[in-house]
């Protein structure tokens, strides 16, 4: 079976490539573009550290079939920081120290933007669950969740400016 | 893999067509077929995109009721403010089906075609006494959720059919309903035992309609109608109550593994029950 062309908007510019048959966009974003950011850890939707955001909601990639994609808009752990300038909430992960391996961090991070960009002020019951998705085996999740609700607060304060 | 073909048909009748042909499989949210792929126990040869066909994905309001695109993620069924108004337990019932990654992309159709025992988004549809819309090559059918799944990984579709969507019926003026189920962890579990009752009362709050029904208690999810007509005619007194939870223990023929004995899914099936009917009921006669 041949394998089958695809055209999306990825982090905001337009991409084209081949998707092999039964190919996951994880695949295609890590090994046809070169976006190796987003990380597989159990490959069956339960870690959450393959997480991208597909038109406006966030999906594990390794849940999604590169072919799907066509004609859709996937943001990626890549698109969040503006060149050498840190998205806030890559900020505030290195300020609480909310990583440690960093395997988890990218989907955290791409899933804490998702919860932001449609609830701007969350409670930290909210925030965790909205995390609930994301694993994390280093840091206890506590760090994690201050950051996530300090990023919040400085981008409501940025807002409001 | 190499063989797997992959398609995604914009209309009912290009999907028929589609599905019709040997080794196909339909695809909604994906979140238990690519699993399921990926640890090779199912191996289609196409693989049958249903989120592009016209009709699988949205909410609408027809004839008092409500169509629901079988293909719908959680998350939009979440975010429908009237749907989840008119219909909480439906609602809730979607909306535990795994994390914020899995809402963005499972559906109440996935959830019931992929036909686990322990689905969380059947019980409340089949207590809503909601219907399928099924399209096949012989046109299009409709018949009650409970018709659906007929055992484990088991539907009754026919070749070529596929669930374009469901039907949500009028509701009467006082009516709403409820879904609880028991998992141990609060969040991201497979249920060990679930109910969802449905209620409609009169203007004194007695009772008019009742529905039952039960999930992960036995091979399929099962309308008890006993338990439902045990608290028709009642304001959920203990009696009506205790008849209705007897008769939900009597329906659950469930298997006992590392979530749980029969002994206690039988127990803890009756509780919800009871449970999710006094909140359907509190619900309903909110605005009495």
């Amino acid at each position: 079976m041949s394998k089958t062309h695809v055209s999306a908007t990825v982090n905001g510019d337009p991409v084209e490539f081949l998707a092999a048959p039964g190919m996951t966009l994880l695949d295609a974003l890590r090994e046809e573009l070169n976006l190796t950011g987003s990380k597989e850890g159990c490959g069956s939707g339960d870690c959450g550290a393959c997480s991208v955001i597909l038109d406006g909601r966030l999906v594990c990639s390794c849940l999604v079939l590169a072919a799907e994609v066509e004609g859709r808009r996937v943001e990626t752990i890549e698109g969040l920081a503006h060149g050498s300038e840190l998205h806030p909430l890559q900020q505030k992960f290195l300020e609480h120290a909310a990583l440690q391996c960093g395997v988890c961090t990218p989907g955290l991070l791409v899933a804490a933007k998702a919860l932001l960009d449609s609830n701007p002020d969350p409670t930290e019951s909210e925030t965790r669950y909205w995390l609930a998705g994301n694993l994390c085996r280093c840091t206890g999740y506590d760090k994690v969740i201050r950051a996530v609700m300090d990023a919040a607060a400085e981008l409501r304060q940025v807002r409001a400016a | 893999m190499s063989q797997l073909a992959y398609l995604a048909p914009s209309s009912p009748e290009q999907a028929v067509i589609a599905l019709s042909a040997a080794g196909a499989r339909p695809l909604a949210g994906g979140t238990d077929l690519l699993v399921q792929l990926r640890a090779g126990r199912t191996k289609p040869d196409i693989i049958v995109d249903l989120k592009r066909v016209a009709g699988a994905i949205g909410v609408r309001e027809e004839a008092g009721g409500f169509v629901v695109g079988a293909a719908t993620s959680g998350a939009v069924l979440g975010e429908h403010a009237r749907l989840s108004r008119i219909w909480p337990g439906v609602v809730e019932g979607a909306k535990l089906i795994g994390s914020t990654q899995v809402q963005g992309r499972a559906s109440l159709g996935g959830n019931l075609c992929n036909a686990s025992p322990a689905a969380d988004g059947v019980p409340a549809l089949i207590a809503a006494r909601a219907t399928c819309m099924i399209v096949g090559p012989n046109g299009q059918r409709e018949a009650p959720v409970e018709s659906i799944v007929t055992g484990p990984g088991q539907t009754s579709l026919g070749p070529g059919e596929f669930l374009l969507a469901f039907r949500l019926p009028p509701r009467p003026a006082f009516a709403s309903d409820a879904y609880l189920r028991l998992t141990p962890r609060t969040e991201m579990d497979i249920a060990v035992a679930g109910a969802g009752v449905n209620l409609a009362l009169d203007a004194d709050g007695v009772v008019t309609q009742a529905h039952v029904a039960i999930g992960a208690v036995a091979p399929t999810a099962l309308l008890v109608a006993d338990a439902g007509a045990a608290l028709v005619g009642s304001r959920l007194n203990e009696a009506s109550l205790a008849a209705m939870e007897a008769a939900v223990r009597a329906a659950c023929r469930p298997i006992s593994d590392k979530r749980g004995t029969e002994e206690y899914r039988t127990r803890i099936a009756g509780v919800l029950a009871r449970r999710a009917a006094r909140i359907a009921y509190q619900r309903a006669g909110a605005t009495l």
